[in-house]
């Protein structure tokens, strides 16, 4: 499983990627594996604001269902529509074209406080 | 009668097998204050030819629809049923089949299915529909929670013209999600736009039957352009039977169609089992309950149907799915697309037609029948509501003697109308009958 | 095979009504009659063997082994079918005046007083129409009885982490939180999590038992206690009754509410999904709170009676799936009580049986006698090594004509297989299966490749489902 070292990470499987005042959010390798091919992505409004730890999407797979937690808090200033029509990039690209929301960041105390590449692999190596 | 086939010797050689003594053995982890400690009570077992007696000594006890002549209807109703329908319902390969968990050797299930909702989208005229409900009036209640779902309003509005057993089965199922059901009076039988304008403030959805539960023609455009005003939801009740001759829901404007499809070759049975169904414009189709064909293919391009957007349900997504419900009426929404492919347009168009002329027949003679009156005006089709001087009991007595069924007492469940009663025409109606009916109508005393 | 759609020929149509022409115009204002009706035409014979084509692309009890856990698929005694379809039962409009259908009324009436008895409840109500829909009505009795006592804090239902998918969806459309307990070591209700989940705030417990690892629970009286004494109601989910008739009543456990599955326990066939019948039990206690109507006994008339004040409603129109509830009083008049509990010592007999014979080649989570049924998982050497999963080995199983067990349930256990044989099978259908079993875990070893591409024999390969969401075609109209 990949698990680039330039981006952050929740236990819940998420990564973001800070870059200036947004990051873009996605599910990581591993989540996308236990998920299967992905076949829908339920993707929030822009403008929508959302708290660290809450639900803001679906990723769905044929037999299987899981929430896309925000792993800080902030406005959703885009969208990756090209999950509409292509819900498989999540499983081709998961760190790349299958990223799903940008998030404005609203406190970076939240961003650093993330696991980092390591301690998500570590997570991973301790069985979920 | 016995359906455990193993010998005595079988039972020990697997007993040996398994390394028991006894069968109880295997019951020994049951803790001794919950064990019954005696036999159970209940009538002892008889042998087939026993079973067939006592069943078919109950059974003569009614009075049915085979030996007396039906003008009940109100949401179930005695139509002719083709040979056929009972024939291949009868092929064990159908009913002792399970849901379709294995699509390899499920695909004659999936394909009926896969054809009842082409033929419930072709009939209500809308662009999707679901592989069934249990009945018209929980297809009622589950389009209810779909509207609620969608548009996190918690106040449902219906028609008092829906189907009181429909908006009863409501109640129940609004008051589990906390949510308040108001109800449009009856103006002349009918509801009116008027009062959608006050009720549906803040609405989920506006539940309307048309023809509704008296027979009676709904002014479909204003109730629709009302409802959608308010920004609500438009579910459309509809009996199938009526759809093969009267403008569809989804011609009107209707988001969502639900109803009851016993007519379509279903036996009337007391009751059930019958069969809901439920069609939605295309934006609906994640919100629907229950199971859903699609067709795809296998590796090799052969084409294949399977269960599909199973995540809305309740195996996968438990307490967050769109309803609880797990299987559909397969067997049923099996009859439905048997019968329905026998009749073919024209045969559905002509049980409508015959039962619709034949409710005017029966209208058509209560104008001019002393002591009775249609209880409305404006048009209706298939059920005639009427009133009269003689009391409702008195009316079905008379028609018992005569030996009919009907009619059904419409104060039961309208306190507001007392005295009236409502009579229902199939197309198995002849006109000798409607003509005797009119007769005992006639000559009962006031 | 075609679709009635690719079928279709205008003109092809069987005459079934009076062809008498009818003008609508006379009846119907223009703008309500419909022009276009886009539904296929066929003759007579095209749709039998359509039909009967279609019959032929499924799998049924009567065409094999259908081992299929937690459904029962037990035989279905024909002469069900027969008594279901006299006309004094099949012809009978749900409004006909009460003496005209006292028959149909005293069958209810024994069938209310036999399950209650078989149960260990005080009333039975016949109405929900399948095992979910008396998940629901149970649900809603539970919600009732604490509004009734002013008791509104009480929103939390308890389900165990071993539960039906329907248990935790009824909770919540019944409008509870739903609040998961765990498994002990042994496959039970962990009762100690239990205590400190059980609180003011419990509304009831949820359970199965047997539970769906076909395992029963030793501890159910102390569970009981439990949730009785946090003021919460017990309820049953009957799916796996069969395990139990005749030697332990859910009522002599402890619960408080019970819901059935007639076609799983009683025989009633599963009809390709539906329809089945789910009546609901209660103790005295909760008889007022039952759905309306249920069936009364006086002054030697059978009435249907609407008297219970503080009844939840209705769950669908009339009485329940009468067609059903014919078919079920006839297999307990056929079997009676002796017979009954045959079916549950054959039941966990046979399912007893075929662990014995697989359990060298499968991974057995608990070791403990199941009852009615048992979980496995395939070998975690097969998994890990070969990727031989539990879903290869249900679909090799299809070659050899045998409908797989469920699979991938209960979700406690890993690559679960849940096997359920019935009382009905014979010793030579079970071992024949059993044999099968263990042919594939060697034969995954040998020809992994074989088994992850399996069937092989059947009229489709594994479908496309991720193709079946993503393009969805899910009708087909006449003309394309």
């Amino acid at each position: 499983m990949k698990t680039p070292s330039e981006l952050r990470y929740t236990e819940d499987h998420e990564w973001l990627r800070p870059e200036g005042k947004s990051g873009r959010v996605g599910i990581t390798d591993f989540a996308q594996d236990q998920l299967g091919d992905v076949v829908f992505v339920e993707l929030p409004e822009v403008g929508r604001a959302v708290k660290q730890g809450e639900a803001f999407g679906v990723v769905e797979s044929v037999k299987s269902v899981s929430d896309v937690f925000a792993p800080i808090t902030g406005k959703v200033v885009a969208v990756n529509q090209a999950l509409v029509d292509s819900p498989e990039l999540v499983n081709q690209d998961p760190y790349g074209q299958g990223w799903i929301v940008e998030i404005e960041i609203a406190n970076d105390g939240e961003v650093q406080a993330l696991l980092d590449a390591q301690a998500y692999g570590a997570l991973q190596e301790g069985g979920h | 009668m016995r359906f455990t086939p193993h010998t005595e010797e079988d039972r020990r050689e697997m007993l040996r097998q398994i390394g028991a003594s006894s069968v109880d053995e295997l019951f020994s982890d049951l803790p001794a204050a919950v064990r019954l400690d005696r036999p159970l009570n209940l009538p002892e077992g008889l042998p087939e030819s026993e079973v067939a007696r006592l069943l078919s000594t109950l059974a003569a006890r009614d009075l049915d629809m085979g030996k007396y002549v039906s003008f009940l209807g109100g949401g179930a109703y005695d139509r002719y049923i083709p040979s056929v329908v009972g024939e291949m319902l009868r092929r064990s390969e159908f009913y002792t089949a399970y849901t379709p968990y294995q699509p390899e050797i499920s695909q004659g299930t999936l394909q009926a299915i896969f054809e009842f909702q082409s033929l419930i989208a072709a009939l209500t005229g809308l662009d999707i529909a679901q592989a069934s409900l249990y009945d018209g009036a929980t297809a009622v209640a589950e389009a209810a929670m779909l509207a609620w779902g969608q548009t996190g309003r918690e106040r449902i509005v219906v028609a008092r013209s829906v189907d009181p057993q429909y908006r009863a089965v409501l109640r129940t199922y609004a008051h589990g999600r906390g949510l308040e059901v108001v109800e449009l009076p009856l103006r002349d039988g009918r509801a009116a736009a008027e009062d959608i304008a006050g009720a549906a403030e803040g609405a989920a959805c506006v539940i309307v039957q048309h023809p509704n539960f008296f027979g009676l023609l709904e002014d479909v455009d204003s109730l629709v352009k009302a409802t959608h005003d308010k920004g609500a939801l438009y579910i459309a009740v509809a009996d199938p039977i009526s759809l093969a001759v009267m403008r569809p829901p989804g011609a009107y404007g209707a988001d969502v169609a639900v109803g009851e499809a016993q007519g379509l070759g279903i036996a009337a049975s007391f009751g059930g089992p019958y069969l809901g169904f439920m069609a939605a414009r295309q934006a609906y189709l994640r919100r629907l309950p229950g199971r859903i064909v699609g067709e795809t293919a296998d590796k090799d391009g052969n084409r294949g149907y399977v269960l599909t957007f199973q995540t809305r349900e309740q195996h996968i997504r438990r307490e967050k799915a769109t309803s609880n419900i797990c299987t559909n009426q397969g067997l049923m929404a099996l009859a439905a697309t048997i019968h329905t492919t026998l009749l073919g347009p024209d045969g559905l168009r002509q049980a409508a037609s015959l039962s619709i002329e034949g409710a005017h027949r029966l209208g058509d003679g209560i104008g001019r029948t002393q002591g009775v009156d249609l209880a409305f005006s404006g048009p209706y089709a298939f059920e005639v509501a009427l009133r009269g001087k003689a009391s409702v009991k008195d009316v079905q007595g008379a028609m018992l003697k005569a030996g009919m069924l009907g009619p059904l007492d419409l104060e039961r469940f309208y306190p507001e109308l007392p005295g009236h009663m409502l009579l229902s025409v199939t197309e198995k109606r002849t006109t000798e009958e409607i003509a005797k009916l009119l007769d005992v109508l006639q000559g009962v005393e006031a | 095979m075609k679709t009635i759609f690719e079928e279709h020929e205008a003109g092809r149509g069987t005459e079934y009504l009076p062809s008498r022409k009818v003008d609508l115009g006379a009846y119907l204002p223009a703008g309500e009659i419909r022009s276009e009706l886009p539904l296929p035409e066929l003759s007579e014979v095209q749709a039998v063997r359509h039909f009967t084509g279609l019959s032929r692309r499924n799998y049924g009890v009567d065409t094999g082994f259908y081992p299929l856990g937690s459904c029962t698929m037990k035989y279905n005694p024909k002469i069900n079918e027969d008594t279901a379809r006299l006309p004094g039962f099949a012809q009978l409009h749900p409004y006909q005046p009460e003496e005209t259908v006292q028959g149909a009324l005293q069958m209810m009436w024994e069938l209310q007083r036999d399950l209650g008895e078989i149960t260990g409840m005080d009333a039975v109500s016949l109405q929900p129409a399948a095992g979910a829909h008396g998940e629901l009505t149970g649900i809603l009795i539970v919600r009732a009885y604490h509004e009734s006592r002013g008791d509104t804090a009480r929103t939390q239902v308890i389900v165990p982490d071993s539960a039906h998918g329907t248990n935790p969806a009824t909770a919540a459309m019944a409008g509870f939180e739903v609040v998961h307990v765990p498994s002990d070591e042994r496959g039970g209700v962990d009762v100690d999590a239990l205590r400190q989940l059980a609180s003011e705030k419990t509304a009831a417990l949820m359970l199965t038992n047997p539970n769906t690892l076909g395992l029963f629970d030793e501890r159910i009286t102390e569970i009981a206690e439990v949730i009785h004494a946090a003021g919460g109601l017990l309820y049953y989910d009957g799916a796996n009754l069969n395990a139990v008739l005749g030697h332990s009543r859910p009522g002599d456990m402890g619960f408080d509410i019970v819901h059935l599955n007639l076609h799983k326990t009683f025989s009633t066939p599963h009809g390709g999904g539906g329809p089945g019948a789910g009546p609901v039990g209660v103790k005295a206690h909760l008889r007022d709170f039952l759905p309306m109507p249920i069936v009364t006994n006086g002054d030697g008339h059978f009435h249907l009676s609407y008297d219970l004040k503080d009844s939840i409603g209705q769950m669908r129109s009339f009485y329940g799936n009468f067609g059903v509830l014919v078919r079920a009083y006839t297999y307990i008049r056929a079997l009676g009580g002796e017979g009954l509990r045959e079916v549950a010592d054959d039941a966990v007999l046979n399912a007893n049986y075929i662990l014995s014979l697989i359990k060298d080649h499968f991974d057995v989570p608990f070791d403990r006698i199941p009852k009615h049924e048992f979980v496995v998982a395939p070998p975690e050497d097969l998994v890990r090594q070969q990727g031989v999963k539990t879903l290869d080995i249900a679909k090799r199983l299809l070659d050899f004509d045998y409908h797989p067990p469920t699979v991938y349930f209960p979700l406690i256990v890993h690559e679960a297989m849940m096997i359920e044989p019935t009382e009905t099978e014979t010793k030579e259908t079970l071992k024949g299966f059993a044999d099968t079993l263990n042919r594939i875990i060697d034969e995954g070893r040998e020809n992994p490749e074989y088994v992850k591409t399996a069937p092989h024999n059947t009229v489709v390969g594994r479908l496309d489902e991720a193709r079946a969401v993503k393009q969805p075609k899910l009708l087909e109209r006449l003309g394309g």
